[in-house]
């Protein structure tokens, strides 16, 4: 996982500088930077949508489009994000985000959650080739790492 | 100058008339009486009514939770109120009450000084908590640290920071009647056991009336604007909400929407206590709200 850790620990030098490219390149709307990032957000819940049906019954379970789909959620996880998380676009600079100031005040606790994702990831990568109920066991872990981040970070609705 | 007299006896009496029949209630040991603890289901009792989730340090996290030094804010129309120490510190927390202290605190709302508790404490709720339950969760609360931290004074306006007018408030809203009624199967029972007494379920999900209190009846978990300020807690009867058995067992074990988003705000540190709980009373939880009748 060391090499997760050192990919998003290049999230702050990497905002910084992508904070005038996201200034030059938004109109009217959101930002360009937040809109990739919610399609992050967007990638993750398809991904785990097949996960997910699987563990609920609503799909029959099948090894290879479960660890794909955790494969997805993997890659997705050890991403550098750096230039999405531009400065000057939480709660408090922009409309049409949730994202919390604390995101840009708080890096450490920001990597450490990322790099528990990433590793509630791989597990999932592994349990989703086991069996059902690995899989199923593995949701709980992966849940946790999400609402970890989006407690601590995103603002309630 | 004998009718004015005659006035003020008139009023005399009815104060105290009326302080007698909202005085503090409390029961004595005897209900409690030849119970034998089981700290193992005190944990369960524990969890399932959420004691942390308000009464821990703000932002504490595993285990660091089960430290009860409170301090966290309510804020709400009345005023702000503040999570107490409920610590097993004898002086700063409740390290020193007997299972019949507690008993009267979740049963009546009524403190060991025999003094009202606001109803911020969900006793609404713990009412309908078994003696058995109460005195497991007891023996389960012995092994939980102690700190010191002392209890912030509650931040209320007059008129509602005056306790004696609690009395009023539960003589008009606070009674054993479950809201889910009738011949339930033992799932729906445990389901109704877990929403009603021990999460309090209703305490978000149901609106208030002026004074506060739950607008039961056709408007029971139909949701509710929150308390805060900001947001409001979703309606849980049908047809808004649509999720299925399974999708709901699945939001109380792993946090997950349907679509794959997260709880969140106040609900994520309930699912964080409903994941610790057996997948059965998952399912009894997820029963219930799927058995509440269309408004």
């Amino acid at each position: 996982m060391k090499s997760v850790r050192t990919i998003l620990l290049g999230l702050a030098a990497a905002g910084t500088i992508a904070g005038g490219v996201t200034a030059a390149s938004h109109e009217a709307g959101v930002p360009a930077s937040v809109k990739a990032r919610q399609a992050t957000m967007q990638l993750y819940a398809f991904n785990l949508g097949t996960i997910g049906a699987m563990a609920q019954g609503n799909m029959d379970y099948d090894a290879e489009a479960a660890t794909a789909a955790a494969q997805n959620l993997v890659k997705l996880s050890s991403m550098n994000q750096g230039p999405m998380w531009a400065p000057g676009t939480s709660t408090d600079d922009i409309e049409g985000t949730r994202a919390l100031p604390a995101i840009w005040t708080d890096m450490d606790g920001v990597i450490e959650k990322a790099v528990a994702l990433n590793e509630a990831a791989a597990a999932m990568e592994t349990a989703a080739g086991e069996s059902l109920e690995s899989l199923q066991g593995a949701m709980g872990a992966l849940g946790g790492a999400c609402g970890d981040c989006h407690k601590a970070y995103r603002q309630p609705e | 100058m004998r009718l004015v007299l005659r006035l003020i006896v008139l009023v005399v009496i009815v104060a105290a008339i009326g302080l007698w029949f909202t005085r503090p209630k409390t029961d004595g040991p005897e209900v409690l009486a030849g119970l034998t603890a089981d700290p193992a289901h005190g944990e369960t009792v524990f969890t399932a009514s959420g004691c942390a989730s308000c009464h821990m340090a703000k932002g504490f996290e595993g285990e660091a939770k089960l430290v009860l030094s409170g301090g966290q804010e309510f804020p709400s129309p009345f005023g702000t109120f503040h999570a107490p120490n409920i610590s097993m510190d004898p002086d700063a927390g409740i390290g020193d009450w007997t299972a019949i202290d507690l008993w009267n605190a979740l049963h009546h709302g009524t403190s060991p000084d025999n003094q009202h508790y606001y109803p911020v404490l969900p006793y609404g709720a713990y009412i309908h908590l078994d003696p058995q339950d109460v005195v497991d969760l007891h023996a389960y609360m012995q092994d939980l640290p102690a700190d010191a931290t002392p209890s912030q004074p509650h931040d209320i306006s007059f008129p509602f920071n005056i306790r004696l007018a609690l009395g009023g408030w539960k003589l008009l809203f606070l009674n054993e009647g479950w809201a889910m009624e009738g011949d339930l199967s033992p799932e729906l029972t445990r389901g109704r056991e877990l929403v009603e007494a021990m999460g309090h379920c209703a305490e978000c999900h149901t609106p208030r009336n002026a004074l506060g209190g739950l607008k039961e009846g056709a408007n029971w978990l139909t949701g509710a604007p929150n308390p805060a300020g900001r947001g409001t807690f979703p309606d849980l009867t049908p047809p808004e909400m649509s999720w299925s058995e399974a999708e709901l067992v699945e939001y109380f074990t792993s946090g997950f929407t349907p679509e794959f988003d997260t709880a969140g705000g106040h609900m994520a540190l309930v699912v964080e206590n409903l994941a610790a709980l057996p997948e059965e009373d998952r399912a009894a939880i997820a029963a219930y709200i799927k058995a509440l009748p269309i408004r």
